[in-house]
């Protein structure tokens, strides 16, 4: 089983770790021929509006919608969860998204940096004792459309987990803090979707 | 510090250093003003820095060099959206806590600006911001992690446009990494004491092989190629300070170098990107300056 990062910029080294941790080949892709043959495809933390502007310019783009459409198993963490979100509230000038998750959300949600925190959040998809989340400038999902599932919130309420079919998205970093359920269950769905592009 | 009416934690090592690893593979960019953000930001920019003069305007100005105007810098963050640093001196930590009442994402406790105290450096663990510092080598990057800092950038020499001190100084602490893993237990207490850093950290980076903050290089770089020589020499990311905004098209040059710091391995896509772009900053060598002129050497 074949996992791809996109690895144009964030911190795509730790989920390729935590993935080959769990069994997975892993492929860093940042061109369109990288995606061949991956089964499934993770897009990480970091600056979501660098990573649109990258895979607009190196062609990434229109091929990462097709697959989404054709059924690509993706996971993605903060900024890969806006970029799978189908409707940005608050991108740059021009900013786009991948799509995939019939969600709106929010960037930066919680504030500057010096809002950012970690906290233990329920997650009852996984099962088992709460998963601790690290939130670092994050977005939040403000709607939840029909066609998508909250998977977690926060105290207040607010939404920062959604799944779609094949598609995950949380507004915090479990490749950062040794959690591995969400990668696992995520690698469930690769299992399951035998994707083949 | 923990906020007491729920299990939220704020500014933990770990909150204050997980922002620098999602900046990993990106250009942070000096801007002087809130025309300056938007232009990196819309260029690719992960951030920016936010300062009243680039180095090379300081270096060639002179003076005393401070902390921006609390106006400039609020302007800057209401122009975007990626995350606004700005620089503190060295040992300044009243600058530095009014940059966090200001709610920028990260301080520069910045050899660029001139030094505050010149035997102390902020203790960085006092603040929920995170603090990123310079260094030259492995023992100055430590003692700046024990005090606290959650990001280091290699110095290089701000201004320049003279790639060399950063190459050097990148060179040196992966040298020195790389060193300590070939040593044996006794042998670290030894490298504590040379590197004059705390041995737990020491035996920590001889286990893992890198340092446990990200590591990002500066001072100097100037074209994509540097960018890209940067990255293949194991820097995590680059800051560009006077390089983009003097130069002859700020726009396609910080276009080019984010281009060439994605794809560092790809020699095809540093050319392309290369092409065309106008004059680059004009620079100085060095080796021209005169030794107290070098702002490397602040800092210890």
């Amino acid at each position: 089983m074949t996992v791809g990062v996109l690895a144009l910029q964030g911190d795509f080294r730790e989920h390729a770790t935590v993935l080959r941790s769990l069994g997975s080949d892993v492929v860093l892709v940042r061109r369109p021929e990288e995606l061949a043959g991956v089964n499934g495809l993770v897009i990480p933390g970091g600056e979501s509006s660098v990573m649109d502007k990258l895979t607009r310019m190196f062609g990434l783009a229109e091929p990462l919608r097709a697959a989404v459409a054709a059924g690509l198993p993706v996971y993605g963490t903060c900024a890969g969860l806006i970029m799978l979100a189908d409707t940005v509230l608050d991108g740059i000038n021009g900013q786009q998204s991948i799509g995939g998750l019939d969600i709106s959300v929010r960037r930066n949600a919680f504030g500057s940096q010096t809002a950012s925190f970690e906290t233990d959040l329920d997650v009852p998809v996984l099962g088992g004792p709460p998963v601790h989340a690290v939130f670092i400038r994050a977005p939040v999902v403000e709607s939840v459309g029909p066609n998508a599932t909250a998977l977690a919130t926060v105290a207040d309420g607010r939404c920062v987990a959604v799944e779609q079919g094949n598609l995950i998205g949380t507004s915090f970093h479990p490749e950062i803090t040794g959690e591995h359920r969400f990668h696992e269950y995520f690698l469930q769905k690769v299992r399951s979707a035998g994707f083949r592009s | 510090m923990t906020d007491t009416t729920s299990t939220e934690q704020f500014g933990s090592s770990r909150v204050k250093r997980g922002l620098a690893e999602m900046l990993k593979g990106g250009v942070i960019m000096d801007v002087v003003n809130a025309e300056q953000a938007r232009i990196a930001e819309d260029a690719g920019a992960v951030a920016v820095m936010a300062l009243e003069r680039v180095p090379a305007d300081i270096r060639s100005q002179g003076g005393v060099a401070r902390m921006s105007d609390p106006d400039l810098i609020d302007s800057i963050i209401a122009e975007v959206s990626i995350p606004v640093m700005a620089k503190a001196r060295i040992g300044h930590f009243v600058e530095a806590q009014v940059l966090q009442a200001l709610e920028v994402d990260y301080i520069d406790e910045s050899e660029v600006l001139s030094p505050a105290d010149y035997v102390n450096h902020i203790d960085k663990w006092n603040f929920t911001v995170p603090f990123v510092c310079g260094a030259t080598n492995l023992g100055e990057a430590l003692r700046r992690i024990t005090e606290g800092a959650a990001m280091i950038r290699s110095k290089g020499e701000a201004g320049t446009g003279d790639v060399s001190e950063a190459t050097k100084h990148i060179r040196t602490i992966k040298g020195e990494i790389a060193r300590l893993s070939s040593l044996t237990k006794d042998e670290l207490y030894v490298a504590a004491k040379e590197l004059q850093a705390p041995y737990e950290l020491v035996a920590e980076i001889a286990a893992t092989g890198k340092l446990p903050v990200v590591l990002f290089t500066a001072g100097g770089v100037a074209t994509p190629a540097d960018a890209a020589m940067m990255m293949q020499l194991g820097a995590d990311g680059v800051f560009v300070g006077s390089g983009i905004f003097k130069s002859g098209n700020p726009q396609e040059r910080a276009n080019a170098i984010v281009k060439a710091v994605a794809f560092y391995d790809d020699a095809k896509v540093i050319a392309e990107v290369s092409r065309g772009l106008g004059e680059a900053m004009v620079g100085i060598n060095v080796s021209d300056l005169p030794a107290p002129h070098r702002l490397s050497e602040r800092g210890w």
